[in-house]
């Protein structure tokens, strides 16, 4: 450090004005070198190794960090708030970073309203609800999971032998919807009598109720349950040790139940490594991506062990349906738990048909809660 | 100045300013024990704080409440009591501000502000009031009493708004109804941080006119410094508890009024994230004296600021904010022993006669 860098510092701790510390901006010697061509910034809602939603979009992280002259830095728990323009702000102009990553549903607001003030930085949202309006700077991807829970579904229904499953959600949104609709509907094609008890906890991330819910649904007689919050890890040992069947979320959870385990449905968020190598080479991008497994958005965690073969071959062959685009999820008849026929006998919804999942705000028959 | 009052704040300053240089040399240790050199920590520690604009629009936003919910406990500590009670303030200032805006939808600007700022105050002040008549009355300690009345007031926020008050449309977030938008605060004109800090600085200063200069204050500090001397000398010891009480809640729940009308724009779970506490660290590291207060509310805002930058920087948790406010506040906590114990600062010292 020089001496001329500390009387700058003196001079700025004294001068009351902020406008002094706006020219001062440009002379401060940048001490801590940042970053290399292109600097990426993740910002997550909760902490990286949560064994869940955030350690997936801390995996994509580690594969953008991989790509040629690219740094990436990241902030862990950073809630839906207005703070998090704060550290959209403070990356772009203190880290220098030219895209980010928003990977938490409620930063969609704060995302648009910073697009808007930095046109050159690209700006990427977990929950795929970009519109013709909204700024071209951003980007919504998100893969099909209701493509991975239906294949769930299919080894719960298998397994099960009580016919009832459990479906934890964390809030009532349009993903959550589809993930249960998936998981019952694949589960009811193997077993067409099975029910579904649902709890909606209202939060992302709230152990205790998950715990909770956990319990209370294994008490009504559900063996196979599915935990679709932040960080399942809570509801999957609840349920390990109870000793009934669980399904995963996010990420490889199969460590943590190695008897009751059966398979889970993961995120393939690869996808941002590209939107990145795009951005750097000034290639066009989407502004929305959506997929399934066809467009390898998803992906099937390996069977646990309890999991026979006939079952896992049943499954695969689902996988194939999908990639072929040969096995439809919406397809008619269908009616929802209210009783109202949503597709009528014959009637086929695209697996690709993004507004009618966007829409979707209704559970299947067969489903309570 | 007396240079009596000259000693004891020059005492006040170099043992702060020693604290902190300690703190900053212990955590400079926790640092290279993680292996990363201290000096880059503490450049960084600056840089996200005060070096850039945005920097110093941060810590000025994370300061703005502080300086508010510190008073909630040092205008009380100044009568000798100990009140903690700044959090649940907060929140009910805030949760009153919601009802008071919604009630006001066609109000004038000024007129609609004003009634909710005035409706936090009042409600965060007649929260610790109820603190202080139950010291006065019941003989309750007022430490446990705003303590535990934190845990009430978020918890009848909670109950509003998951159910009464709740904004039914908002499905991201579980939140109360939001204040007209005609009502909103908004930025001070060059700076992008909220009008909130501005109030924060003139409650201050106000207050610390009051409690240094006038013969209230006084009779606070005659309180505050020997009760029973108050008690023989005839003072209105529960008028003024409670008075006292009163104002650090009205200014703990004009913080939360500001949460709501600038930062928010309605009530949630987002205004019980430790502004209440952190404020006791500041009310603390200020000896109680309002005017400190804005420097160190400042000061504390800027270590909480640059706390983004020190995770992103050194892959630090980042939980090591924390380490350092915890770090700060036991060492000033520590360093209490040393006032009045070093000779230079002792007004005998230096006299002539």
């Amino acid at each position: 450090m020089t001496k001329q860098g500390f009387s700058r510092r003196d001079f700025m701790r004294r001068s009351s004005g902020i406008l002094a510390a706006g020219t001062a901006m440009a002379a401060l010697p940048n001490m801590v070198a940042a970053m290399g061509d292109v600097t990426v910034g993740f910002i997550y809602v909760g902490p990286r190794q949560d064994y869940g939603w955030n350690q997936s979009h801390w995996d994509a992280a580690k594969k953008v960090a991989a790509i040629d002259g690219v740094t990436v830095v990241e902030q862990e728990n950073v809630p839906e708030t207005a703070e998090v323009e704060k550290v959209i702000q403070s990356m772009i102009e203190l880290d220098g970073a030219k895209v980010i990553f928003g990977t938490s549903f409620g930063y969609w607001d704060s995302l648009k309203k910073m697009a808007v003030e930095y046109p050159d930085v690209l700006f990427t949202h977990i929950g795929a609800i970009w519109k013709e309006g909204d700024p071209t700077n951003v980007i919504g991807y998100r893969g099909y999971t209701e493509e991975a829970h239906y294949l769930c579904g299919i080894a719960a229904g298998r397994m099960s032998k009580t016919g009832k499953v459990g479906f934890i959600g964390s809030k009532p949104l349009y993903f959550i919807y589809n993930n249960c609709n998936g998981f019952v509907l694949g589960a009811q094609s193997v077993n067409s009598d099975l029910t579904c008890n649902v709890v909606i906890t209202g939060d992302w991330n709230n152990p205790v109720k998950e715990a909770e819910a956990t319990n209370s649904l294994i008490d009504q007689g559900c063996d196979v349950i599915i935990a679709n919050v932040d960080s399942p890890k809570v509801s999957i040992e609840t349920a390990e040790a109870r000793g009934v069947y669980t399904c995963g979320y996010h990420s490889d959870l199969g460590a943590l139940a190695p008897n009751g385990f059966l398979t889970g449905a993961e995120w393939n968020w690869a996808s941002g490594a590209e939107f990145v190598e795009a951005f750097v080479n000034g290639q066009p991008y989407p502004n929305l991506k959506r997929g399934g497994f066809r467009e390898d958005m998803v992906e099937l965690s390996p069977f646990g062990q309890a999991v026979p073969q006939e079952v896992r071959d049943e499954v695969m062959a689902a996988r194939q349906g999908f990639i072929d685009d040969t096995l439809m999820l919406y397809k008619g008849p269908l009616k929802d738990n209210q009783g109202n026929m949503i597709l009528a006998d014959g009637e086929v919804k695209a697996n690709t048909d993004t507004p009618f999942k966007l829409s979707i705000d209704w559970f299947v028959e067969g489903t309570t809660g | 100045m007396t240079s009596t009052g000259f000693l004891s704040s020059a005492e006040a300053v170099t043992i702060n300013v020693t604290a902190f240089l300690i703190t900053l040399a212990l955590f400079g240790v926790y640092v290279a024990a993680l292996g990363h050199n201290p000096w880059d920590v503490y450049y960084v520690l600056y840089l996200g704080s005060f070096a850039r604009q945005i920097s110093v629009e941060s810590t000025l936003t994370n300061a703005a409440p502080l300086m508010l919910t510190a008073l909630c406990t040092a205008i009380p500590a100044r009568a000798g009591l100990l009140v903690i009670g700044g959090e649940g303030a907060l929140v009910v200032g805030g949760v009153a501000t919601v009802l008071a805006g919604v009630m006001l939808v066609d109000a004038p600007f000024l007129l609609g502000v004003a009634a909710m700022g005035a409706a936090g105050a009042l409600a965060g002040g007649l929260w610790i009031a109820f603190a202080g008549v139950l010291r006065q009355y019941r003989g309750v300690n007022e430490t446990i009493s705003s303590l535990l009345l934190n845990y009430i007031a978020i918890a009848v926020m909670y109950h509003l708004i998951t159910g009464p008050m709740r904004d039914w449309d908002r499905v991201l977030k579980t939140s109360s109804w939001s204040i007209p938008d005609t009502l909103r605060v908004a930025e001070l004109p060059f700076i992008d941080v909220h009008w909130g800090l501005a109030a924060g600085v003139v409650t201050c200063l106000l207050l610390y006119i009051l409690m240094r200069h006038t013969t209230l204050g006084f009779s606070v500090d005659v309180l505050g410094g020997n009760p029973r001397a108050a008690q023989m000398v005839g003072l209105p010891i529960n008028r003024m508890v409670l008075l006292c009480c009163f104002l650090g809640g009205a200014a703990a729940g004009l913080a939360g009024s500001f949460e709501v009308m600038a930062v928010h724009g309605f009530a949630s779970e987002s205004l019980a994230v430790g502004f209440g506490y952190a404020g006791i660290l500041v009310a603390f590291l200020s000896r109680q004296n309002p005017a400190a207060i804005i420097v160190l509310a400042i000061l504390l805002g800027g270590i909480t600021a640059s706390g983004g930058l020190l995770q992103r920087r050194f892959d630090l948790p980042d939980a090591t904010t924390q380490v350092l406010q915890g770090l700060l506040f036991m060492v000033v906590l520590a360093s209490n022993a040393a006032y009045g114990r070093l000779s230079v600062f002792q007004p005998a010292r230096w006299r002539t006669v």
